[in-house]
């Protein structure tokens, strides 16, 4: 299908943290609401791991309603009557971005892992030219989950003057070991698929489905918590009321995890699966330019962190770290704790105290900067 | 909406442009009130719901705790840091007042007077432990283990060479004392603004 694309390398190269470069480089991205006059209403949105730029409305592939239609729309929190939004596919994605399975212009074929490794930062450079492309000098916010958060604190900490307000959700600095780990068992279920063929699947017609499906199922669990997951399935059995002692599907959450997997591998691509949970292991702002305090000196953006108390994977303690760096620079932040069982999956699903918070900020944000 | 006794008296301490931090701020009904005089205002509070509630209506505040969370921010980025009715239930008062004016070129604490005549009395004829409107709780469960005195406060600045650059004492309905020699027995809360000397 087609996207609405723009390259970002007309001018000049894009040149990546690890000194390689892409000669072409697009960015599909979507927009929603209306510019105003003065160019001064726009918030970026940055999805997360297996996102895209489809956050609201129905998504035209899969018929879906778009991951954050929920939050993104007219009247909704981050409202589309007041507010131009936009979310662009991430460098490396797989729904129109350049990434893997792009072509190469050097040889007129695909990438596959021909395609430099890219890091959250590299995302976010791209990101800055979409928004030069568009002509926007300063954004209102820019909003993200989980790998969109880390995306909100570069744009936080290394494009300060480009924004006004970060509003990082369920993320950290850092990807944690635990978190690495979980990765590398996701890339290694890719990689052990017959299929994958030292990612040249493309090349003889087949998909890495399963090793994906199975990535993808792991990565799941990490999104939901304990006592979430026993609450809505138990120990229920999917079909019969007995055990069938065989190795078919006995318990309701295999049934949930098998049918993850499987609706996931339609709509995503492994080779990006690769690069894009490798661009996050690699994320940790720490260990730039002095610390995470020094990050975030002479900072004038306004921020506004959420975590989650359920959520496992980004854990609260991860924000407080972040906020004494930016409590050591007397940066503007806000922090909120949401109290729920829903996890990391939290920041997509309907929290109204999350919702109302968030609206809440927004509004307090239009109004200081007199919007 | 209208502000308890001791904040309408801070918040007639603050000007216009101030930067400033109100540690344990509540619901933010003062930096709620003072965000709307041009004042730029930030937030520190102990109970998540009250962060919560602070965020929702714009105000920019985090979970924190005075005892441990003031020093992560640098020296005099303030122009006034405020500790209202907090003072009594820090575990260490000193060290957070050395904070407050470290953060902060000046201090604002507001305290319930434990010497006022009715604690007193209390104490005096029940023997029992006192309690009113802003020292609510039984003894048994009284966040409240540093209570003083306006005597003792004083004394307290004096000892330490703290400057008190204003002070106002409140009745228990909430009129302002004049200052005279039974003001720690008159006064039933007092809000002093103090610095560095």
């Amino acid at each position: 299908m087609a996207f609405d694309k723009i390259d970002i390398t007309f001018k000049e190269k894009l040149i990546l943290e690890s000194n390689d470069q892409l000669d072409k480089c697009e960015i599909a991205y979507e927009t929603y609401g209306k510019l105003n006059k003065n160019k001064s209403n726009v918030i970026l949105v940055c999805h997360a791991l297996t996102g895209d730029q489809f956050c609201s409305g129905v998504h035209p592939s899969t018929n879906k309603k778009g991951w954050w239609d929920i939050l993104v729309g007219p009247g909704k929190v981050i409202d589309t009557n007041f507010f131009f939004v936009i979310c662009s596919n991430v460098i490396g994605g797989c729904q129109g971005s350049t990434g893997p399975s792009s072509i190469n212009p050097k040889n007129g074929k695909q990438y596959n892992l021909d395609f430099p490794v890219i890091t959250i930062k590299d995302m976010v450079e791209a990101q800055v030219r979409l928004i030069d492309a568009l002509g926007i000098e300063k954004l209102f916010a820019v909003i993200g989950g989980s790998m969109g958060g880390m995306q909100a604190l570069v744009w936080g900490a290394l494009f300060k003057n480009r924004v006004n307000a970060i509003v990082p959700i369920a993320t950290s600095y850092r990807h944690s070991a635990q978190n690495i780990a979980f990765h590398e068992i996701g890339r290694q279920s890719i990689m052990a698929d017959p299929n994958w063929n030292k990612g040249l699947y493309n090349e003889f017609n087949v998909k890495p489905s399963r090793g994906l499906a199975v990535a993808r199922m792991i990565a799941h669990i990490t999104y939901l918590s304990e006592y979430g997951l026993q609450k809505k399935f138990g120990r229920n059995l999917q079909f019969s009321s007995s055990l069938s002692y065989r190795f078919d599907i006995d318990f309701q959450i295999e049934s949930y995890l098998k049918y993850q997997g499987r609706t996931f591998v339609d709509r995503f691509d492994a080779n990006s699966y690769l690069y894009i949970t490798k661009a996050m292991d690699y994320f940790d702002l720490s260990n730039r330019r002095g610390g995470l305090s020094n990050l975030f000196k002479n900072n004038d953006a306004t921020f506004c962190f959420f975590s989650f108390t359920s959520d496992w994977l980004f854990p609260t303690a991860e924000t407080k770290t972040i906020i004494k760096s930016l409590n050591s620079s007397a940066a503007s932040v806000s922090f909120v704790e949401i109290k729920t069982d829903n996890g990391h999956d939290s920041f997509l699903l309907k929290e109204p105290e999350f919702h109302k918070i968030l609206k809440g900020f927004l509004s307090g944000l239009t109004k200081k900067l007199g919007l | 909406m209208s502000l308890r006794n001791d904040l309408k008296i801070i918040s007639e301490f603050i000007e216009e442009n101030e930067k400033i931090l109100d540690v344990g701020c509540g619901e933010g009904d003062l930096i709620d009130f003072l965000s709307k005089k041009s004042v730029d205002c930030r937030g520190i509070e102990l109970s998540q719901k009250g962060v919560n509630k602070c965020v929702e209506k714009g105000l920019t505040v985090i979970q924190g705790d005075a005892n441990s969370d003031l020093q992560d921010y640098p020296n005099d980025v303030f122009t006034t840091v405020i500790l209202s009715q907090t003072i009594h239930a820090m575990s260490s008062p000193e060290a957070v007042i050395n904070d407050l004016i470290r953060i902060g070129k000046r201090a604002i604490i507001s305290f319930p007077n434990f010497a006022y005549w009715k604690i007193r009395l209390d104490l005096l004829l029940k023997g029992r432990m006192p309690k009113n409107d802003i020292l609510p709780y039984e003894w048994y469960n009284t966040p409240n283990i540093h209570l003083c005195s306006i005597s003792d406060f004083e004394h307290f600045c004096k000892q330490k060479k703290l400057k008190i650059i204003k002070k106002v004492l409140i009745s228990e309905l909430g009129y302002k004392i004049n200052s005279s020699f039974s003001e720690n027995l008159m006064a039933y809360q007092g809000v002093y603004c103090i610095s560095k000397r």
